[in-house]
């Protein structure tokens, strides 16, 4: 290996400077991201009056005001609402996709390409086209004002999930299959003997999507269940806090905001690894 | 079970070659009947969530109907009445056609921005990335309502344009400023587009900037003549996601503008002055506040051909100037 010459110093010089320019625009880029943050956190820790007024910094730190949610309004019922509609939606979809995502992938069958193009059709529908007949439907029902026109579609499908099962799906080799086949086994025992237990990375990425999409979740639940506070999930009451308190209290309201978000941020750190491989596994076999 | 009358000198071969095909028939079937049953969920859902209501609404949109009573046909009136009798239906097409100007290149520009500071950054890169993509994990509602407090006109916004004498707009109650307001929103939350900006940008191979080197290009020449073209499938795949949800604006601007009153009584929709009635936002306060709702299936009808057509736009204008890598297509 030869020896490196050695740099000049200009050059030297030159290499620092940009360095030191890129951090500083990191840094300011990192400070304008996390500014809004820092002032929520400290709103939420002040009285209402310090909220109201100039102050930037709480004087003391009212570590109660998180408390005082759960007392001020219904908080924990609209968490638990919160709760119910993610986790059963979280359920709901996987149930119903891996059945159709297995025979979209390791069956074949006549209209299978087709069948497959409608399930990525509605991926790009808007959802304001069916909403109005949706509406009449679940008001016929009688199911306005619950969670349930939340909750039991997704127990029917849901594109999202069937796509990105199918595409993990088709990744697992044909040999496993055959071999299952050859023992005697049904489609269903080779779905859940064989194949279920190969995808669960990708079960697991499907289910964490879902959850966080229903856990943030606005426009649906105020559609179905806006109508109905016992019914509200932690999305549609954080925006009526300001009615029910006839007024508004910023620091109750950035710390509802806050309560709000942290289970997706604890979740989010916890699940790094699933969320990069869910975005990698659409680009597995397209 | 006996099924082919053996003619008397008949060859064996044939009649096993018909129980091969009966057997194949019937376990094609077999198949077919389980395809369909493992397909079962989705075409039930399908039918009952997309196709029939598809067909209700394109009903519905010629009639007029309040829920409590049926529908009455009432032909292209609602149509009529969207184009030229209803202000506010114009009013809601000029405020999404406005942030969709307006927050797409933005959006694009800044994901493109900041991806390349990361590029850049040697030391702290993932601390760097997690604070960028930070703000994209934060519920919508909860980011709205954040910002309704960080743009509050004594807010800290406020405060520190005061500090440099720079003027200091009433934000979200001045219907001229309530949408740029909604850009420093969006803007915020750039991280899931600039993450897709950083792969796309690490994916440019550097053989292609070291030839551009050579040839004396400067920085800026090897951007416009390596970087963009290489990433522009990104930047198609961004435009069109954009426009998309531009189309379907909603929660955003529905926050905004009910929860910010001080007073805590409901504020209509879109306030203040209509400026944040936005075409869904129009929509829902059409269906499901003034229970128009043969008037609201109309206006899901326009917009879904309006996405339609947008899409077919971008696609058909992105042969022009998206290059795949290894050949066009």
């Amino acid at each position: 290996m030869t020896r490196r010459r050695p740099v000049p110093p200009a050059i030297r010089r030159r290499r620092l400077l940009l360095s030191v320019a890129n951090h500083s625009v990191a840094i300011a880029l990192s400070i304008a991201f996390l500014v809004p943050f820092v002032f929520i956190l400290a709103t939420s820790l002040m009285t209402n009056e310090q909220a109201l007024s100039q102050s930037l910094w709480p004087h003391p730190f009212r570590w109660s005001n998180f408390h005082d949610v759960f007392t001020a309004f219904p908080f924990l019922r609209y968490t638990l609402n919160s709760f119910t509609y993610a986790v059963l939606a979280t359920v709901g979809v996987v149930l119903s996709g891996v059945p159709v995502a297995y025979a979209l992938s390791r069956m074949r069958w006549r209209g299978r390409q087709a069948a497959f193009v409608l399930v990525l059709s509605t991926l790009m529908l808007p959802p304001q086209v069916t909403i109005v007949p949706l509406y009449v439907i679940f008001v016929r029902l009688h199911w306005i004002g619950t969670l349930k026109p939340l909750i039991i579609p997704l127990f029917f499908g849901d594109a999202f999930t069937i796509f990105l099962l199918r595409q993990f799906f088709m990744t697992i080799p044909q040999e496993l299959s055959d071999a299952a086949r050859v023992d005697g086994a049904s489609e269903l025992q080779i779905l859940l003997r064989v194949i279920v237990p190969l995808a669960k990375p990708a079960i697991a990425a499907v289910a964490l999507f879902q959850f966080l999409y229903s856990w943030n979740d606005f426009f649906n639940p105020l559609l179905y269940a806006g109508n109905n506070p016992d019914s509200w999930t932690l999305a549609v009451a954080l925006t009526q806090l300001t009615t029910l308190s006839r007024g508004v209290l910023w620091n109750l309201q950035m710390a509802g905001a806050l309560l709000f978000t942290l289970p997706v941020i604890i979740l989010f750190f916890f699940a790094q690894k699933v969320f990069v491989q869910g975005v990698t596994l659409t680009g597995v076999k397209g | 079970m006996a099924t082919v009358a053996e003619r008397p000198g008949a060859v064996p071969e044939q009649v096993r070659l018909a129980e091969r095909r009966r057997r194949r028939r019937r376990s094609a079937l077999r198949r077919h009947g389980i395809a369909l049953l493992f397909m079962s969920p989705w075409i039930i859902g399908f039918s009952a969530f997309y196709v029939y209501p598809m067909a209700a609404s394109l009903y519905f949109s010629f009639t007029r109907y309040d829920i409590l009573s049926d529908p009455v046909w009432v032909g292209l009136s609602n149509y009529q009445f969207m184009f030229t009798g209803d202000g506010l239906f114009w009013q809601s097409v000029r405020n999404t056609l406005w942030i969709i100007a307006f927050l797409v290149p933005l959006q694009v520009a800044f994901g493109i921005g900041s991806a390349i500071v990361l590029t850049r950054v040697k030391r702290g890169l993932s601390l760097y990335r997690t604070i960028f993509f930070l703000p994209t994990m934060v519920p919508l509602v909860a980011a709205a309502l954040g910002w309704l407090f960080l743009l509050n006109p004594a807010g800290p916004i406020n405060r520190f344009l005061h500090l440099f004498h720079l003027p200091e707009p009433l934000w979200f109650y001045d219907p001229h400023w309530t949408k740029p307001g909604l850009l420093l929103l969006g803007l915020w939350m750039v991280g899931q587009t600039m993450i897709l900006f950083l792969a796309a940008l690490l994916d440019v191979p550097s053989h292609l900037y070291e030839a551009a080197e050579i040839e004396g290009a400067g920085p800026w020449q090897r951007f416009r003549h390596v970087t963009l073209p290489m990433i522009s499938p990104v930047i198609f795949f961004s435009v069109v996601i954009g426009v998309i949800n531009g189309f379907k604006y909603f929660t955003e601007a529905f926050v905004i503008s009910q929860s910010g009153d001080q007073t805590g009584l409901d504020n209509p929709i879109g306030y203040p002055q209509d400026s944040l009635r936005f075409f869904t936002s129009h929509l829902y306060q059409q269906g499901f506040e003034a229970f128009h709702m043969g008037y609201a299936a109309a206006l899901s009808w326009i917009l879904f051909v309006v996405i339609m057509a947008c899409t077919l736009v971008l696609i058909r204008g992105s042969r022009r100037w998206v290059h795949y890598q290894g050949g066009f297509r």
